[in-house]
């Protein structure tokens, strides 16, 4: 079950909890067709790295200080969280392949 | 490279259902599209597409999206700069090539991309498109809650946008470089009702600027040459669409407006020729087919995928394919 992350909860399940493992957070919206695409696709990337990156998903309509904070102008947007910093992101649904080679990229495979 | 039985190009009511259509047949199906929904996408209220007594044309692509998607296909958001024909030991097939530099063949292609929303030509409106700059209210407008935005354009589509946004952004600019509009006087008369929402007539966008994301458009009043620059977190640009087919001129036959010239069975030509051109299909509003409405877009959709389908399988129908001329 992937986690939905809100403005409350959003320090202890992706700051704190990228210290022990990476958190990877799937900006997206009911309205956004992009993020339709894109999120059964980091669905089951996720589920192949369970153990490796946890996924999480903030929908941008209920948490507009996170949209404030983080510049967010166009969706879907994913970031990957360590050690509470974010270390890389994308923007726009990217094909499945992409997507690997990008956490590839960064040490996840 | 991965190779595709079909590959369309577009993703609104053509595109998505040449999709649904190939994937049923058991097509390995890709759709590349710039964006979900065109222009159909934009309407806020359809009326006429059977099966719905009424609903927001976003909402209607949107299961055409979820159709083509539950079916099969796959889905990526890119637009294709150069299609190559490769021939080989008498098989056909397309190289297709996007502005991201990726690259897919495919043994058949479905071209059904539409109209192209038009672009304004103001310096940086290309490098800030996503970071600010739009051509889709209904698609971008929910980021810009209480933000300032501008709207660019004088017709029902500019109208439409500037209305739909005001209910959502704190501050509305709708800028028109002429004081006529050509759009429907009724939603014109409760634009200017709204207390958000301030016309800025006579005026061009010179400039887009900003850092990383818009901040502000530089403006010039056609009337008093007077300059100023006008802060804003968007802009979007509502200048209306034109077809864009010059990257498949070279494939298939066009018309003296642009549009892909097909038949009855959604086939294409040569270039200024006859001849049906193997493996390559239209349908939807980018085709010479009349009446540009979603059903019939849809409609020509599904036939282009099932010729497509029958290419690949070379099953002859006993229709000639030459009907137009006798």
């Amino acid at each position: 079950m992937i986690v939905e992350i809100n403005e409350e909860n959003f320090e202890k399940e992706v700051i704190k909890k990228s210290d022990s493992i990476p958190v990877l957070v799937d900006f997206y919206a009911n309205w956004c067709m992009p993020c339709r695409v894109l999120s059964p696709i980091l669905e089951k990337i996720a589920k192949e790295f369970e153990g490796k990156i946890v996924l999480v998903k903030v929908n941008v309509d209920k948490a507009s200080k996170l949209v404030e904070k983080y510049g967010i102008m166009g969706i879907p947007n994913v970031k990957l969280f360590k050690n509470g910093e974010i270390v890389d992101e994308f923007v726009g649904a990217l094909p499945e392949e992409e997507i690997r080679d990008w956490l590839k990229n960064l040490g996840i495979e | 490279m991965e190779l595709y039985d079909v590959i369309i190009i577009g993703g609104s009511s053509a595109g998505l259902s040449s999709a649904i259509y190939a994937c049923r047949r058991n097509l390995k199906t890709l759709v590349i599209t710039k964006e979900v929904g065109g222009q159909a996408a934009e309407a806020s209220k359809i009326e006429n597409y059977p099966g719905f007594l009424e609903i927001a044309g976003k909402e209607l692509i949107e299961k055409f999206q979820e159709q083509a998607l539950k079916a099969g296909a796959q889905i990526i958001f890119d637009e294709v700069n150069s299609i190559e024909e490769i021939v080989k030991a008498e098989k056909i097939e397309f190289l297709v090539k996007t502005s991201a530099g990726r690259e897919f063949l495919a043994r058949s292609l479905i071209l059904a991309f539409g109209k192209t929303p038009k672009k304004l030509g103001a310096k940086n409106e290309e490098k800030f498109l996503g970071k600010g700059v739009s051509y889709c209210a209904v698609c971008d407008g929910p980021l810009f809650k209480n933000k300032i935005v501008s709207v660019v354009g004088g017709g029902n589509s500019a109208i439409d946008a500037a209305l739909y946004l005001s209910s959502i952004a704190k501050k509305v600019y709708l800028i028109h470089r002429r004081e006529e509009f050509k759009a429907f006087e009724k939603n014109l008369e409760e634009l200017k009702k709204k207390e958000n929402v301030e016309f800025l007539l006579n005026c061009i966008i010179k400039e887009v600027k900003g850092d990383e994301f818009l901040k502000s458009l530089v403006i010039e009043n056609l009337k008093t040459g007077e300059e100023m620059e006008l802060e804003c977190d968007g802009l979007f640009i509502e200048i209306g669409s034109e077809l864009k087919t010059d990257f498949v001129k070279h494939l298939v036959k066009t018309d003296e407006n642009g549009q892909i010239v097909v038949n009855l069975r959604c086939q294409t030509f040569y270039p200024n020729s006859e001849e049906v051109r193997p493996g390559i299909f239209a349908a939807g509003d980018v085709t010479n087919i009349p009446y540009k409405q979603i059903v019939v877009s849809a409609g020509t959709g599904a036939m282009a995928a099932l010729e497509a389908y029958n290419y690949l399988h070379e099953i002859k129908t006993k229709f000639s394919a030459d009907w137009e001329h006798k």
